[in-house]
């Protein structure tokens, strides 16, 4: 008999990323697409809704700001409604189902080694996926609406993928705390459609001054709905001046993927027990 | 599947072989709220008052080491901490102290399945499955077949889980975890379920991954399968290492734990008033007491009553009885008298019923009821209906039904 010893690795439980970075993404692909092909399962329209909701949702805010509120000092203002329907209908989705997602793959959790983190960037995943097809229709309608194209529709790029981090950031921390804290779920629909108009979509920060222009310009959503308007709708649009108006935000973003990161490490080990 | 060539089967070298499994002073405890508080409306209501937490400890200092191509069992009572311990090895629970290290693809059955998700079709989860036991997506697409084959449900492919039936679901599970093809089978209490044509599933597949040098820990409650399969067994009682060695050894002393100290009807405990219970138990053929016997050992029977009030022309009846209370076979006992003796047991004196039973008993649980009549009538009942001892029947060859016979039958071919 040989006297051979096999290379044993540690076993050190369960962690927010584990078991190899080839399974992690494999996992990460196949849920993300599961979950995509689940959310549409049954309906007549199938993915079409992915692309119709937000349309639909548009319809109802450009009936509003056009016929009862208006905006007429913003040129563009029914591509840039659209836009911005589209950039938070991805934030609010991706946040919004991530809040329960973990909790709801339970039995993966309890009973396989699952690296925790792929259920909620799954999620987040998922909505990337409606996100393109809805932006490929928004820029449909942006060219139809006579928006000449320009160079700087490709930083667009960066923005997207600073949305994407700081709303994998928060599906995180959502993720994490609601199998102990169930109020979670509750409060963040609360905190979304106040998000909604305190990000802005349905109109642009330059028409909001004093102190409550201040405080809206401190989210950190909102120097990104600016610059997408800037870059891609309208190059004269102007920004909320002030290095304040970068600061702040930029801290409070640094600051939430910081806590998303620790918050997570934190609770990834123990939430099969919390189940 | 294929019977694949043993390629080592004996026991003895099993210690020769590396280790693929090695755990070190491993501990791990549960906090457990006395108020579990859930909602940060309550946390408001009481903010001054402490989250209290009971400290269970779950398991201590727990150290061991598998070999390749070992076949482990991992024994305990309910609560004893044997699931956690495997919960831990699959990763799922982190420990608190101690060290584990392994070599090799895991695939584990834990709680009675895999990581399914009802909302899917049975396609998709397997692939989810095969890749959460490390397989590419590719490998666990090609094996879609074969695992739908094991499970017997190619027909069901595309039902999602939650319309499936338990018995389905186990089977669909189990399925996936052996066409994983991993080197270390972590299974939990797989034999509890299905039907008996599944459960005999399990152990061909145990002997064939057995037999191809693959590792399998298997945490059951059943000690036939511990004696027959495995080549070394752990017992763990209250988060503590009892035994660890010889699967026989375990089994015995895992019964021993569940019957108690002694296996006999406690003494005086019997509220009659016409006998009182002394002692009963089984002994060996070595004529030591054992609360189990091997199969087709000879059953050392004895029982001693003490009479309370005189009785005349006493008769001691016993029943041996299955667990489910189907009665097997019995006896009946009368004084042995000498010439001239009157057939009475006086008040104070004991009676001892002892001697050799033959052992046609299959592997299963019994028990003994014993009773005793009296004036020589059957109705005239001086003890009722007594459960004396449980015990069980250990041994490798089951059978249907309790007991075996000799038969002298032979199967010839007769040419028209």
């Amino acid at each position: 008999m040989s006297d051979e010893t096999l290379d044993l690795r540690d076993v050190r439980g369960p962690s927010a990323l584990g078991g190899g970075w080839r399974r992690t993404l494999e996992l990460l692909y196949i849920i993300a697409v599961t979950e995509f092909k689940r959310s549409y399962f049954g309906t007549a329209l199938g993915y079409l809704w992915s692309v119709a909701r937000p349309l639909l949702l548009f319809g109802v805010l450009l009936a509003v700001f056009t016929h009862l509120v208006r905006f007429s000092s913003v040129p563009h203002y029914t591509v840039l409604l659209l836009l911005n329907i589209v950039l938070f209908g991805f934030f609010q989705e991706a946040t919004g189902q991530a809040t329960a997602s973990v909790v709801n793959q339970e039995s993966v959790v309890r009973k396989t080694q699952f690296p925790r983190l792929v259920i909620p960037l799954a999620v987040v995943l998922t909505s990337v996926f409606n996100l393109a097809l809805n932006l490929l229709v928004a820029f449909v309608f942006i060219l139809a609406f006579g928006v000449t194209p320009r160079w700087t529709w490709l930083l667009l790029a960066f923005l997207l993928l600073a949305l994407f981090i700081y709303t994998t950031a928060i599906a995180m921390i959502l993720s994490s705390l609601f199998p102990r804290f169930r109020d979670v779920g509750i409060i963040w629909a609360v905190v979304l459609s106040a998000l909604f108009y305190a990000t802005p979509v349905i109109y642009p920060l330059q028409l909001v001054h004093g102190t409550i222009g201040r405080l809206l310009a401190a989210n950190p959503l909102a120097p990104l709905f600016e610059l997408a308007r800037r870059w891609v709708i309208d190059p004269r649009a102007p920004l909320s001046g002030g290095t304040l108006h970068i600061v702040v935000p930029a801290v409070i973003y640094v600051g939430v993927c910081a806590l998303a990161v620790w918050i997570f490490n934190r609770e990834a080990p123990r939430i099969a027990e919390e189940l | 599947m294929t019977e694949a060539t043993p390629l080592i089967d004996e026991r003895t070298s099993l210690h020769q072989r590396p280790i693929v499994i090695e755990v070190r002073d491993l501990a791990k405890s549960f906090r457990i709220p006395n108020h579990r508080i859930n909602t940060f409306k309550e946390r408001i209501a009481h903010p001054l008052t402490r989250q209290t937490y009971r400290e269970l400890s779950a398991l201590r200092a727990i150290s061991f080491e598998v070999h390749r191509g070992e076949f482990f069992g991992v024994v305990g009572r309910n609560g004893s901490g044997k699931s956690t311990l495997l919960k831990i090895l699959a990763s799922i629970y982190r420990a608190d102290r101690g060290r584990v290290r392994m070599a090799g693809r895991l695939a584990p059955f834990i709680e009675l399945g895999v990581g399914f998700n009802a909302e899917l079709t049975s396609r998709e989860n397997v692939v989810l499955n095969g890749v959460l036991m490390g397989l590419s997506r590719q490998e666990a697409r090609r094996r879609l077949d074969s695992v739908l084959e094991f499970a017997e449900l190619r027909e069901f492919a595309d039902l999602k889980l939650k319309n499936y039936s338990s018995g389905m679901m186990v089977r669909l599970a189990f399925a996936v975890m052996v066409e994983a093809d991993a080197d270390i089978m972590l299974i939990d209490e797989v034999l509890a379920v299905g039907d008996a044509a599944f459960a005999q599933k399990c152990m061909d597949v145990f002997r064939a991954r057995r037999a191809a040098g693959k590792t399998i820990v298997l945490v059951t409650h059943d000690m036939s399968t511990v004696q027959s399969f495995c080549d070394r067994a752990m017992l763990i009682h209250d988060g503590e290492l009892r035994y660890l060695g010889d699967p026989e050894e375990t089994a015995l002393r895992y019964y021993r734990l569940n019957f108690g100290g002694h296996a006999g009807a406690a003494p005086g405990d019997v509220p009659d008033v016409n006998v009182r219970l002394i002692d009963a138990w089984l002994e060996n053929p070595a004529g030591q007491r054992v609360d189990n016997v091997e199969q087709d050992e000879p059953i050392g029977f004895n029982v001693a009553f003490e009479a309370r009030q005189d009785l005349r022309s006493p008769v001691f009846g016993f029943h041996f009885l299955t667990a489910d209370g189907t009665h097997v076979f019995g006896f009946n006992e009368t004084l042995a008298l000498e010439d001239g003796e009157p057939n009475v047991l006086r008040a104070g004196q004991r009676a001892r019923i002892s001697g050799t039973i033959e052992n046609r008993l299959l592997p299963g649980r019994y028990y003994v009821t014993a009773m005793i009549s009296r004036n020589h009538h059957q109705g005239d009942l001086a003890l009722h209906v007594l459960r004396l001892f449980d015990f069980v029947v250990y041994g490798t060859r089951p059978g249907p039904g309790s007991v075996s016979v000799q038969a002298d039958i032979a199967t010839t071919i007769e040419n028209p």
